[in-house]
């Protein structure tokens, strides 16, 4: 019996094959890439019950539009995101986020658009049959690294799938993703960089989200944050979550696809427990910060995490 | 040695190993880094080392700040590097189609391209860290005759393996990026090499890298490109 693929007729804006991340590779300029809203990518995984790490096709604003061949198999699609599934009777059925769906060998599923949110998730059973690199299958497109040789899916090529078992298993989970008030940061290790006035600016006042915006980092827009003491620091590691504040007085949020060395002063860090709905913050989004203590962002961290669990264990 | 340790955000340490930069203070980051390397501590994702700080990434679920705070204060260090560093010696050709900015280090620096090259090629240099992109290194420090500020507006494109210099600083472009270094040359070979997946960067930080010349035919012939 041949392998299930897909035939990729449209690709999407920019679909990518991601897992947890890549570890210990920043020191030669690797970032660690990964999906970008963790909560999400994980439901998708266990919709279809695969393991927490598979590989899953993470897609941006618009998603691809896939005819499947060969057999059938069993799909989960997280995420805020409209999509359709057309079978080959030309039946059309309408789909929902956070539950399975059986599809049929020559069906198309066409992954239309995200709402109001940027990323979503496509899970199948059995895995995506994709290459490892580095013990990780997250694609790093900068330096053309990780699964489908480093490169975002294009059209027409092949996308293969796994056997899988249990096709027939249908799950759900009943999940809306809520929407978040506020950033919450700590203080940058160049916090003190900037005036008093800049400072209380940048706590209370909305900073709007730019279309130059992409899995390296999100551009944002308001009242310039003035530094009074050094606009460029020697260059220093950076993480994901980093909030610089270039010579142009506009915050550069780091994201996962970072580049690994920045010179700009930190002026924040978003907590661990706020980046997957960070992430989701589509262009034109306004957004507020707020700073916290690291105890309290450990505290939510702990939160977060444990309400990640209860989603997972609610999944029947 | 660390001045000052602090967080970054809920998930990193920051260490701080003082304002000035040299290649002392970036061999004790370096020594801290190995060494905190070797002993596989749980939890830690990432370590980067760069000219003097030290940021070292954590997963929440395994581990939190104050308690690895506590375990890098107890790490032994390493007492010398010499053994883990490797010498490295780069080909390049300075012909002036990929000499780009060649006209303008003549005339800022007011020395002829002989005098440029002769100043620069043939020198062991130290690689202070790796990064920004992948494999990209970042060596010095280069003769005082030869520092220079970057370019007033950086390129869009650099091309791949372009070899450049700005400050104290060389660096070799691993991949097409925008730039604003003074490019002095090419190099055929492979920095980044993805198809070595166990070691991909031939240059690490701590590494000693030296340049020397070849011709044009020389480059093209290059069987590693």
């Amino acid at each position: 019996m041949t392998n299930s693929f897909f035939d990729v007729v449209r690709s999407g804006i920019n679909s990518t094959f991601q897992d947890l991340g890549r570890k210990n590779l920043y020191h030669i300029g690797l970032p660690f890439s990964g999906a970008m809203d963790k909560r999400n990518f994980l439901i998708s995984n266990n919709l279809v019950s695969n393991q927490n790490n598979d590989p899953v096709l993470e897609f941006a604003y618009q998603g691809p539009l896939l005819k499947l061949r060969n057999n059938n198999i069993n799909f989960a699609i997280t995420g805020d995101v409209n999509f359709k599934i057309k079978k080959s009777s030309s039946d059309i059925i309408n789909g929902e986020c956070y539950k399975t769906y059986i599809l049929n060998k020559d069906d198309e599923l066409d992954i239309i658009s995200t709402n109001k949110s940027v990323y979503g998730y496509l899970a199948v059973s059995g895995g995506f049959k994709v290459e490892k690199y580095s013990d990780s299958y997250s694609t790093t497109t900068r330096a053309g690294i990780g699964a489908n040789n480093g490169n975002k899916i294009s059209s027409n090529q092949k996308i293969y799938i796994n056997e899988s078992k249990n096709i027939s298993a249908s799950k759900k989970l009943d999940f809306i993703n809520s929407r978040i008030e506020f950033i919450r940061i700590l203080k940058g290790t160049n916090f003190d960089y900037f005036s008093d006035s800049s400072i209380s600016k940048f706590l209370s006042e909305e900073f709007i989200v730019t279309k130059l915006t992409d899995r390296m980092g999100m551009r944002l827009k308001g009242s310039k944050l003035e530094n009074i003491k050094e606009t460029n620091i020697r260059s220093e590691g950076l993480i994901k979550g980093v909030i610089q504040i270039p010579t142009d007085g506009d915050p550069i949020i780091m994201l996962s696809d970072h580049g690994t060395i920045g010179g700009y002063p930190k002026i924040g860090v978003v907590i661990s427990a706020d980046y997957d709905k960070l992430v989701q913050l589509s262009p034109n989004t306004k957004i507020k910060f707020k700073l916290i203590e690291l105890s309290e962002a450990e505290k939510l961290y702990k939160l977060y995490k444990m309400e990640t669990d209860n989603l997972l264990n609610k999944i029947r | 040695m660390i001045k000052n340790i602090s967080n970054l955000g809920d998930a990193a340490i920051y260490c701080d190993f003082g304002k000035e930069i040299n290649k002392e203070i970036n061999t004790n980051v370096i020594r801290y880094f190995k060494s905190i390397q070797k002993k596989n501590i749980k939890g830690i994702t990432n370590i980067t080392p760069s000219y003097n700080k030290l940021i070292i990434s954590f997963d929440l679920d395994l581990i939190n700040y104050s308690d690895l705070k506590n375990q890098i204060e107890n790490v032994k260090i390493l007492s010398s590097l010499e053994d883990k560093v490797k010498t490295i010696k780069v080909p390049i050709c300075c012909d002036d189609e990929f000499a780009l900015d060649i006209d303008r280090l003549n005339k800022k620096l007011k020395l002829s391209k002989e005098e440029i090259l002769n100043n620069y090629l043939n020198k062991n240099y130290f690689c202070y860290m790796t990064g920004f992109v992948a494999g990209m290194p970042f060596l010095g420090d280069i003769d005082k005759k030869l520092r220079l500020n970057r370019l007033e507006t950086p390129r869009v494109k650099v091309p791949k393996g372009s070899v450049a210099i700005t400050e104290q600083f060389c660096n070799i472009y691993t991949f097409e990026s925008p730039g604003g270094w003074n490019i002095i040359g090419n190099t055929p070979i492979k920095v980044f090499d993805k198809s070595n997946q166990n070691q991909p960067t031939i240059i690490n930080p701590g590494d000693k890298v030296s340049f020397y010349q070849i011709t044009k035919e020389e480059y093209l012939n290059w069987n590693d490109k």
